[in-house]
């Protein structure tokens, strides 16, 4: 089994959101980390190794330093990473980048793809589904557990009070959820053998089947008008009952939403 | 010259950072006040490889160098000195001496089970009359046909009970040098389960409590010949080669524990108000700090200098002694001002640095004490 999987280097935003005056993010300001929910999909690619011998290949859109995510990814486990870098790759949005990264991975031999579901700083979600489409493959969201059947993936689908198991053929993508998994931790060897390792640079001549009007910032429809951080959700329902009468209308709550 | 890691080294510090804070942070108050072997955290670092950090790859290790080791018992050591002990004295005190002494047939025999910490490893040297003066020592070995046999017993084993694989070293005749009588000393490989080979009591400690500090105790325990470590006769030089590089590794966790103790005063003197301000912004704070600081940073620059002379040098004793020398009597001066920092909470178990300053007193003493550094460091600059 061949399983690409794409990850982002992201800024680590618990310590906070630096933003530039003009509303982007001020990346530079901030310490830069795999993506969290991308990291879950490669913990779920690397169990697959473990278990089936799968060959996992991890692939990243970004500047130079975004090697660093890649090292981070073969320390861990991963057979091979590649950089898709390049200037005129520069400021795209995800219709740019998922067009991008699926013209990249059309290089490659694959059974799955597996993308984070949204990474942190765009928290869009939109880069996984966008390049399953672009290479025309089915996909499954917001996996939160995934196991193969022969050919095919098996894969619980989250939704806010229920899941839906989905199966699919592969080829297909998945996008994962940070609560997938547990990714383990780099080894102390895996990491000299990752700085001893040579990671893949592919530009724009590298990438076939891609119009230029797809690429890069004048291939992005999206404008932004503006930026803000996550704005948190209210405070909810708030409601005053003696202990018993507050269990039950507790337990009424769990079940409307089928959480037991 | 470049004072900066490189990324490599850099990367294996947010490993390393990483974990202890995750997995080996939250257990060190328990395991200091109950005095319990953390086993569940030796687990954790067997699984990721952190007990094999400098073995050949060929041998089941990781393959790093001594710098990446020191880096691991450091970033530990600021979290729980307990832990960091663990795998300073598995690592450089019984598995570096099977690397550099052992035949094949012992390195394939222990290093591949050491390295996976499927096995842990201790080192007995220390009896009740010999810490300091190795000539002092009474365990005796005989050699009976293919057999040694073992008798006498050694004090303050780290791993103790816990451990599976023990080098030791006992006297194994007399020779004579210079017209002196000498005892001739041997060391052994000597493996948990062999008849004869008990635990005498668990020593009760000031600090890194949860660490399994035994006595061994041996009567009439015949080991195989071949576990013989090294050249017979040649077991002064290999214990007091190994106590170098067990130095750096005690070097380490006393820089670990000074730094760790640095990092809780600067959070908490920020947050601790008196006379309507916080303590940050008095200048004996500051000052305070300001000195902690450089020192912690000047033993880092030792310790690491150690470890990297430890890779390029056959022999690095002066360096070795200097880093343990200089960072664990900075680890004590620091852990003490930490707790004074903190005032009356500094003094209460519930907080770290009461734990630290505890931890950092056996750093001057075990695997040479400062005094032993000062005439390793001064024997060489007077022969």
């Amino acid at each position: 089994m061949k399983i690409v999987v794409c990850v982002k280097q992201v800024p680590d935003t618990k310590g906070g959101i630096q933003f530039n005056p003009d509303g982007t993010l001020n990346r530079s300001a901030m310490l830069a980390i795999m993506n969290p929910d991308d990291k879950a999909g490669l913990e779920a690619a690397l169990r697959l190794k473990d278990e089936y011998g799968a060959k996992v290949t991890v692939i990243s859109m970004g500047l130079p330093k975004a090697i660093d995510v890649l090292r981070e990814a073969l320390a861990m486990g991963a057979d091979k990473g590649i950089l898709v870098t390049d200037r005129v790759l520069g400021g795209a949005d995800t219709w740019a980048t998922s067009q991008t990264l699926a013209a990249a991975i059309r290089n490659l031999e694959y059974d799955l793809i597996v993308t984070g579901r949204q990474a942190i700083d765009g928290d869009t979600a939109q880069v996984g589904p966008q390049i399953s489409e672009h290479l025309g493959i089915p996909i499954i969201s917001y996996a939160q557990n995934l196991k193969i059947d022969g050919n095919s993936v098996i894969v619980e689908r989250q939704y806010e009070d229920r899941y839906h198991v989905v199966k699919a053929k592969m080829p297909c993508l998945i996008t994962a959820l940070s609560e997938l998994n547990e990714p383990r931790y780099m080894t102390p060897g895996g990491i000299f053998d990752a700085y001893d390792a040579e990671i893949t640079i592919w530009g724009r001549t590298d990438l076939k089947n891609l119009d230029d009007a797809n690429i890069g910032l004048k291939g992005s429809p999206t404008k932004i008008a503006k930026a803000s951080d996550k704005v948190r959700k209210g405070v909810g329902e708030q409601i005053t009952l003696d202990p018993e009468a507050g269990a039950a209308y507790l337990l009424e709550k769990l079940k409307e939403k089928h959480i037991i | 010259m470049d004072f900066a890691l490189d990324k490599k080294h850099e990367m294996e510090r947010v490993l390393f950072k990483e974990f202890a804070e995750k997995e080996i942070k939250s257990l060190a108050q328990e395991v200091d006040v109950t005095e319990t072997f953390p086993r569940v955290s030796v687990d954790k670092l067997a699984k990721y490889g952190f007990l094999g950090i400098p073995v050949p790859k060929d041998y089941g290790g990781q393959g790093c160098d001594p710098l990446t080791y020191t880096m691991c018992v450091e970033e530990l050591a600021k979290v729980c000195g307990t832990t960091s002990v663990i795998v300073s004295a598995h690592t450089s005190l019984c598995i570096d001496p099977i690397l550099t002494y052992g035949t094949e047939e012992q390195k394939k025999k222990y290093l591949p089970v050491l390295a996976r910490g499927e096995k842990l490893g201790a080192f007995g040297l220390t009896e009740p009359g010999a810490g300091t003066d190795a000539q002092g020592q009474q365990t005796k070995a005989v050699l009976d046909g293919d057999e040694w046999v073992l008798n006498g017993s050694k004090c303050f084993i780290t791993n103790g009970k816990e451990a599976d694989v023990y080098i030791v070293i006992a006297v194994t005749g007399m020779i004579e040098k210079r017209g002196k009588k000498l005892k001739e000393i041997s060391s052994f490989i000597l493996e948990k389960g062999t008849p004869g080979f008990s635990f005498g009591t668990k020593e009760k400690k000031m600090g890194i409590r949860g660490s399994s500090t035994y006595e061994l105790i041996f009567t009439d325990c015949r080991i195989p010949k071949k576990n013989l470590l090294g050249e017979r006769g040649k077991g002064f030089n290999i214990a007091m080669h190994t106590l170098d590089g067990g130095r750096i590794g005690i070097a380490a966790q006393a820089l670990g524990l000074a730094e760790g103790a640095l990092d809780l005063t600067i959070k908490y003197v920020k947050e601790r108000k008196q006379f309507g301000r916080s303590i940050s912004q008095f200048q004996n704070t500051q000052f305070q700090l300001a000195d902690m600081s450089t020192k912690v940073e000047a033993a880092q620059m030792l310790v690491y200098k150690a470890a990297m002379a430890k890779n390029s040098q056959k022999v690095y004793s002066v360096e070795a002694a200097k880093a343990k020398l200089y960072a664990a009597e900075v680890a004590m001066e620091v852990t003490t001002k930490a707790v004074q920092l903190h005032g009356g909470y500094g003094y209460i178990r519930e907080y770290d640095v009461e734990r630290m300053m505890r931890d950092a007193k056996i750093t001057e003493i075990y695997e040479g004490t400062s005094e032993v550094q000062r005439m390793v460091i001064s024997g060489n600059l007077l022969k």
